[in-house]
């Protein structure tokens, strides 16, 4: 602490001057709590409200009438919306088990330390820092049926003609699905490779004397050591990709037909093109209480893992 | 001696699995390029190039892409191009092939500039608050600490479209709607729990020893945290502020909602630019790589502190 001797010598009264620690404590923190009550939780208490309300949003004049649950009774009636989640469900699964395969596939062999496997590690990790609709743009052209790269690329390995991942049916949901594993594999894989670092040394050496094959060190070892945080990049990107908007708004924007219209791209179809703002409102809130409760029930089995 | 037989036993099957493992990886790196590459190519194409059929992979290169990104033109009968004299810049003479002359800049190099002050300007006050919150939450006895600390945990699992309309509404009211200001405050808000929760295991890491020490020598709290904590905290918030550089430089769904021109940022833009008869490729294409670059740039520079702060963001969660 020699740097502070040449400093002025303190005087008791200096001391007092300052602000006390429950004085400093509370001028660090408020500010944030403030924010984060500003502009998270009484929007958020505001859309519970306008849930209760027929309100438009682009009818500011209009007096809010309250219609008590109608909208969350019309939400539950209606067969569309059921299409959007199963939309979203089938975009959930698909791409948490391909990002999870691919990205712990790549994290054991990574963990294998070749030669510059630090810079290759770089590469991969580009997609996942970059802007998700941005993405979805420079996606729409690779996936051009005739003059895009990704169908001349399937076409040299299998004679298929002008492939249309995003005008087609059946493949909308897949291209959005190719544009997001290519995204966050990288992700999955960072997690995965953090968990297999916290592996000892010493438990691979064990099994080693126990002579354990390959396959039963990585079962008995490898995998339980590296569930937990497996399962937390789940979490963390089944969060993500329930409330997707971004990308496929801008790769698809719901097409063709309803094939690809996820449940958070339909909200901001009912609150921001047709102005049922009472109507989006409460379909947002069933958005957020599946996606709270879904996450509770993950976080408690995440938690038994752990342990 | 049971790693010098480890290694004895294993070399001859660890070296091959090596090569191997290296020969995947590297196969799925090249496999992840080539999107970006071929987005980095199309910019440099000609419009008729960049639809072409098959896809050309090579090309004459041409600037005209960047041209078109940054210019509006109108198109022009060759007469008067004629009676206008020769072109007086090169990117005047891009434009005349194609019987156009410049009309004007186009809205891209403001939406940059609304990218970079919103981007830069929301992760300062991310991160000069959260640091000042991490501090607080990792030192002082606050009532309520870990509810207080889930509380800001938990808003970020928020879709933005559930909050989207209130928050219309509110700036609406405010006066905020369509500024940039209106944009920083949104972005420091849903950047700030995760700038606390980072920043708070940075700073626990930092021994209480150095304030005390710097206490007894006469300082105040507020001195010994400015001269002694932070200084110490430095990568800790080097991390952190390029994470919530990349969420704000990236954000969509808020732009898309709330903003319709002055406050508009540049990825809304960047799907929006109309050639003859449909989009014009190559000027998406060079605007995306202007977008994408500083994030590519940054993910290859500060990869070590962007491996420690997802990692460690991960599993403090």
């Amino acid at each position: 602490m020699a740097q502070f001797l040449d400093q002025k010598p303190a005087t008791m009264l200096a001391r007092r001057g300052g602000l006390s620690d429950r004085a400093v404590a509370w001028v660090f923190i408020s500010p944030t709590i403030v924010l984060l009550l500003a502009i998270n939780i009484f929007p958020l208490i505001w859309t519970v409200y306008l849930s209760f309300t027929n309100y438009r949003a682009n009818r500011p004049g209009r007096e809010i009438k309250w219609i008590g649950t109608r909208n969350y009774e019309r939400l539950l009636e209606s067969e569309d919306i059921w299409g959007y989640l199963q939309a979203t469900a089938h975009f959930v699964c698909w791409t948490m088990f391909l990002q999870v395969l691919f990205g712990l596939g790549l994290a054991l062999l990574i963990n294998r330390n070749f030669k510059g496997a630090g810079f290759w590690t770089t590469v991969i990790l580009v997609p996942m820092m970059l802007s998700p609709a941005v993405v979805g743009v420079f996606w729409t052209y690779l996936y051009q049926p005739q003059t895009g790269i990704f169908s001349y690329i399937l076409n040299l390995f299998a004679d298929l003609g002008p492939v249309d991942m995003i005008g087609s049916v059946d493949l909308a949901p897949w291209s959005i699905i190719i544009v997001d594993t290519w995204m966050w594999t990288p992700y999955v894989m960072l997690l995965c490779l953090a968990g297999l670092r916290s592996i000892p040394d010493y438990l691979y050496e064990a099994a080693e004397i126990d002579r354990a094959n390959a396959l039963q060190k990585f079962w008995y070892i490898t995998l339980p050591r590296v569930l937990p945080f497996l399962m937390l990049a789940v979490l963390f990107r089944g969060i993500e990709n329930f409330k997707m908007f971004d990308m496929v708004v801008e790769l698809t924007s719901g097409g063709p037909g309803s094939t690809t219209e996820l449940a958070s791209i339909n909200l901001k179809r009912e609150a921001f093109e047709k102005w049922k703002t009472g109507y989006s409102s409460a379909f947002a809130v069933i958005l957020f209480v599946t996606v709270f409760g879904l996450g509770n029930i993950y976080v408690k089995a995440l938690n038994k893992v752990k342990s | 001696m049971s790693g010098a037989t480890k290694a004895h036993s294993v070399s001859e099957t660890g070296r091959l699995g090596k090569s191997v493992a290296g020969a995947l990886v590297i196969a799925y790196a090249l496999v992840t390029m080539i999107p970006l590459v071929w987005i980095f190519m199309t910019g440099f194409k000609s419009p008729p190039d960049s639809i072409s059929y098959p896809p050309k992979v090579f090309f004459e290169p041409s600037l005209e892409g960047y041209v078109n990104l940054f210019t509006t033109r109108t198109r022009q009968t060759s007469e008067y191009i004629e009676s206008l004299g020769p072109p007086q810049t090169w990117y005047d003479e891009i434009v005349r092939k194609r019987n156009m002359v410049i009309a004007g800049p186009s809205k891209f190099a403001d939406r940059y500039i609304n990218s970079i002050v919103i981007g830069f300007g929301s992760t300062f006050l991310a991160v000069f608050l959260g640091t000042l919150a991490a501090y607080g939450f990792s030192r002082f006895k606050v009532p309520l600490k870990d509810d207080l600390l889930f509380f800001i945990l938990s808003t970020r699992m928020m879709p933005p479209i559930a909050v989207a309309i209130p928050i219309y509404l509110m700036y609406r009211t405010l006066g905020l709607s369509d500024t940039a200001l209106g944009m920083i405050l949104l972005y420091t808000a849903v950047n700030l729990s995760l700038a606390v929760w980072l920043l708070k295991g940075f700073i626990d890491e930092i021994p209480r020893e150095y304030e005390e020490a710097a206490v007894v020598d006469g300082y105040s709290r507020l001195q010994a945290f400015f001269r002694v904590v932070l200084p110490q905290a430095r990568t800790g918030i080097a991390a952190t502020a390029i994470f919530c550089l990349i969420f704000s430089w990236n954000e969509y769904a808020f732009v898309l909602l709330l903003t319709s021109g002055q406050a508009q940022t540049a990825p809304p833009y960047i799907p929006l630019i109309i050639g003859e008869g449909g989009l014009d490729w190559p000027a998406v294409a060079a605007g995306t790589t202007l977008f994408l670059l500083p994030i590519v740039v940054f993910t290859v520079v500060l990869r070590n502190q962007l491996l420690r702060g997802i990692t460690f963001g991960a599993v403090r969660k």
